[in-house]
């Protein structure tokens, strides 16, 4: 009786806004990209799309060797921001925006650019297909970024930047 | 090169999956809060371990599609490719690429998928996030485009 309600109250510790939204969201994340796959064989990723975008104005070889996805990697893009929207009508009620400043999300987008082109993959890629393949490429590659996300967002925050 | 990596004689219900694939991940990622830097740097501080729900509840998805869709189809409806696991190969670029994302992540709460979608949200602010992205990006591939020059290098790059 006693455990059981430390095991609640640890439960509420770790999950201040409970799990469902998590869990829930997460299996629509997955699902989008098994039906993606199912169809396709095609393993989706995010951070691709910088890349093959870029290839539309420049002529470097390392962009223009994704020009024969840079379309579909397009929709792709497009349908996660009216997914995204979708959400935001039905559940949010409106436009939500955030308050986190504008340098840290501008240098920090920098750091991503750079660290998911050299690191093969971001979170949905390495994270969402790469761990459900059970790659230990990427299992490695998650490891790497959760270290040092939680490194810097500590040492960001014990430096008194909020948000 | 895949036949999905081209756009010749693509099959017609090609894009709307892609478009209804990406529908249903932009959702998933704006229902579970990830399109928020707030709600991902609350993980990362350890003060709200939902993201974890989310990572490996996609992974756990995306799992048992890697089993059971290859023993339903032989290769892929739509493009006719086999079917394989997203498998990389491991290099030190892997940890080096990842260590800088999560440098970026932490910095700002915000990945690539979770960047679109807060977009979709409604959240204009994350236009400096994605344009930082694609600084990030196109600064990579010129500074890559050169070291392969220099390495004279003759077959791709990976």
């Amino acid at each position: 009786m006693v455990a059981d309600l430390l095991v609640l109250q640890t439960v509420a510790e770790l999950f201040p806004n409970g799990i469902s939204r998590y869990a829930i969201g997460g299996l629509f994340v997955g699902l989008g990209a098994a039906a993606i796959y199912a169809g396709t064989a095609i393993n989706a990723g995010a951070s691709t799309f910088l890349e093959s975008t870029l290839s539309y104005v420049s002529d470097r070889s390392r962009f223009a060797r994704y020009a024969g996805s840079r379309d579909w990697r397009l929709v792709f893009t497009l349908g996660i921001i009216l997914g995204a929207a979708v959400y935001a009508v039905v559940f949010q009620g409106g436009a939500w925006t955030t308050d986190v400043a504008p340098w840290r999300l501008l240098l920090g987008g920098i750091f991503v650019g750079v660290g998911t082109r050299i690191g093969k993959g971001c979170t949905s890629g390495h994270g969402v297909c790469g761990v459900g393949s059970a790659s230990k490429t990427s299992i490695a590659g998650v490891l790497a970024f959760l270290l040092t996300a939680i490194i810097t967002a500590q040492v960001v925050a014990a430096l008194g930047v909020t948000p | 090169m895949s036949t999905a990596a081209g756009n010749e004689g693509r099959h017609p219900l090609f894009m709307p999956l892609i478009l209804v694939g990406g529908l249903i991940f932009g959702f998933g990622l704006g229902y579970s809060h990830m399109a928020r830097p707030e709600v991902v740097l609350d993980f990362l501080q350890f003060e709200d371990f939902g993201l974890l729900f989310v990572m490996f509840g996609g992974a756990a998805v995306t799992g048992l599609a890697y089993i059971v869709v290859p023993r339903l189809f032989d290769r892929a409806p739509l493009t006719g490719d086999g079917f394989g696991r997203r498998l990389k190969s491991f290099d030190r670029n892997v940890l080096i690429g990842g260590g800088i994302f999560g440098v970026g992540w932490g910095l700002s709460g915000i990945c690539p998928g979770a960047g679109y979608a807060s977009l979709g949200v409604g959240n204009f602010p994350i236009l400096w996030a994605i344009g930082g992205m694609f600084i990030g990006a196109y600064a990579q591939g010129v500074w890559r485009s050169r070291s392969a020059q220099s390495d004279a290098a003759p077959a791709s790059a990976d």
